[in-house]
């Protein structure tokens, strides 16, 4: 039995007084269409996300050259790369999404920055562990309170946070309210994550692929790369949207239950 | 290889990390839908 079906539909006018923005985006607030939409579109998510990152990773392991200054360790950036772009993208995303919250009274947006926090700090993790594997042979240190490790240390907190936050109450709705203030707040980390190789004189390297400049790095090791960020960012979207449709189901099932409670009472 | 413990240490992450959420996601998504189907079938024997 398809639980998206047993759903009842959320009626698709927005509150009163919401913008023509607003209206605009409770169409797709209805849990029953988000989860009608998103459960026809996962299954090929997840397949090209997977088949794309693992592409990525054999390229990047083993074709792409090694580089000349850091040896076969520089493979390890096909993994610390993209985990570092979606530290900042997935809390960029949760930032949209308490800006949705807290303006729209989204309600599709609550739960989707509430899932999008345990699987950003979980890549912001990774990027933090697989930076701290690239720096020990190349630097001789796991570790150095480098500007721009300081300040993914910092987005991982947030993260952590946001995730503690959200649940803290007792009334979800208060939790995701703290919750989106506190994505808000921190999003002054992102540009100084951005930019703080170029702000302070860091032991990190600059960035080698910018919006403006070409890259560089050699084409042979730019394709990986992007294979890899595109086949990552594709899995940090499945899994959001599989999460998020958990939640969906889940909200509905809390409410059956208080429903059924208010009725014994 | 030069340095192939902290390239399969990296890799490993690489691929465990998205694989846990994948999976935790996936047991999430069959239990609520176990649980609301279960539900939904009490309510609909009631009415």
């Amino acid at each position: 039995m398809d639980a998206s079906l047993t759903l009842s539909p959320i009626p698709d006018a927005p509150p009163p007084g919401a913008s023509r923005g607003g209206r605009s985006l409770h169409r797709f607030a209805n849990p029953g269409r988000f989860l009608r939409i998103s459960g026809a579109i996962l299954p090929a998510l997840s397949i090209a996300a997977f088949a794309i990152t693992a592409a990525g990773l054999a390229w990047g392991l083993l074709f792409a050259p090694a580089d000349w200054q850091q040896g076969d360790a520089m493979r390890i950036m096909y993994v610390h790369v993209p985990a570092a772009w979606l530290a900042s993208g997935g809390y960029f995303g949760l930032a949209v999404c308490s800006v949705l919250s807290l303006v729209w009274r989204h309600p599709l947006a609550d739960l989707a920055a509430a899932e999008i926090g345990p699987v950003g700090a979980g890549f912001t993790a990774l990027c933090l562990a697989t930076g701290s594997l690239w720096g020990k042979p190349m630097w001789g240190a796991w570790w150095v309170w480098d500007a721009r490790l300081t300040s993914v240390l910092i987005l991982f907190f947030l993260y952590c946070g946001h995730v503690a936050l959200v649940r803290a109450f007792d009334d979800p709705q208060r939790g995701y309210r703290a919750g989106a203030i506190l994505a808000l707040v921190g999003v002054v980390n992102l540009p100084i994550i951005k930019f703080s190789v170029d702000w302070w004189n860091t032991l990190h390297q600059p960035a080698s692929i910018t919006l403006t400049g070409s890259p560089t790095m050699a084409a042979s090791m730019l394709w990986p790369l992007l294979v890899c960020a595109i086949g990552y960012t594709l899995v940090f979207a499945a899994i959001v949207t599989a999460r998020t449709r958990a939640a969906v189901m889940e909200r509905r099932i809390r409410g059956l239950l208080m429903a059924r409670a208010e009725a014994a009472a | 290889m030069t340095h192939a413990g902290f390239i399969a240490a990296s890799y490993a992450l690489g691929m465990l990390v998205p694989a846990f959420f994948a999976v935790t996601a996936w047991t999430r998504t069959k239990s609520a839908r176990r649980r609301l189907a279960a539900l939904d079938t009490r309510r609909a024997s009631r009415a």
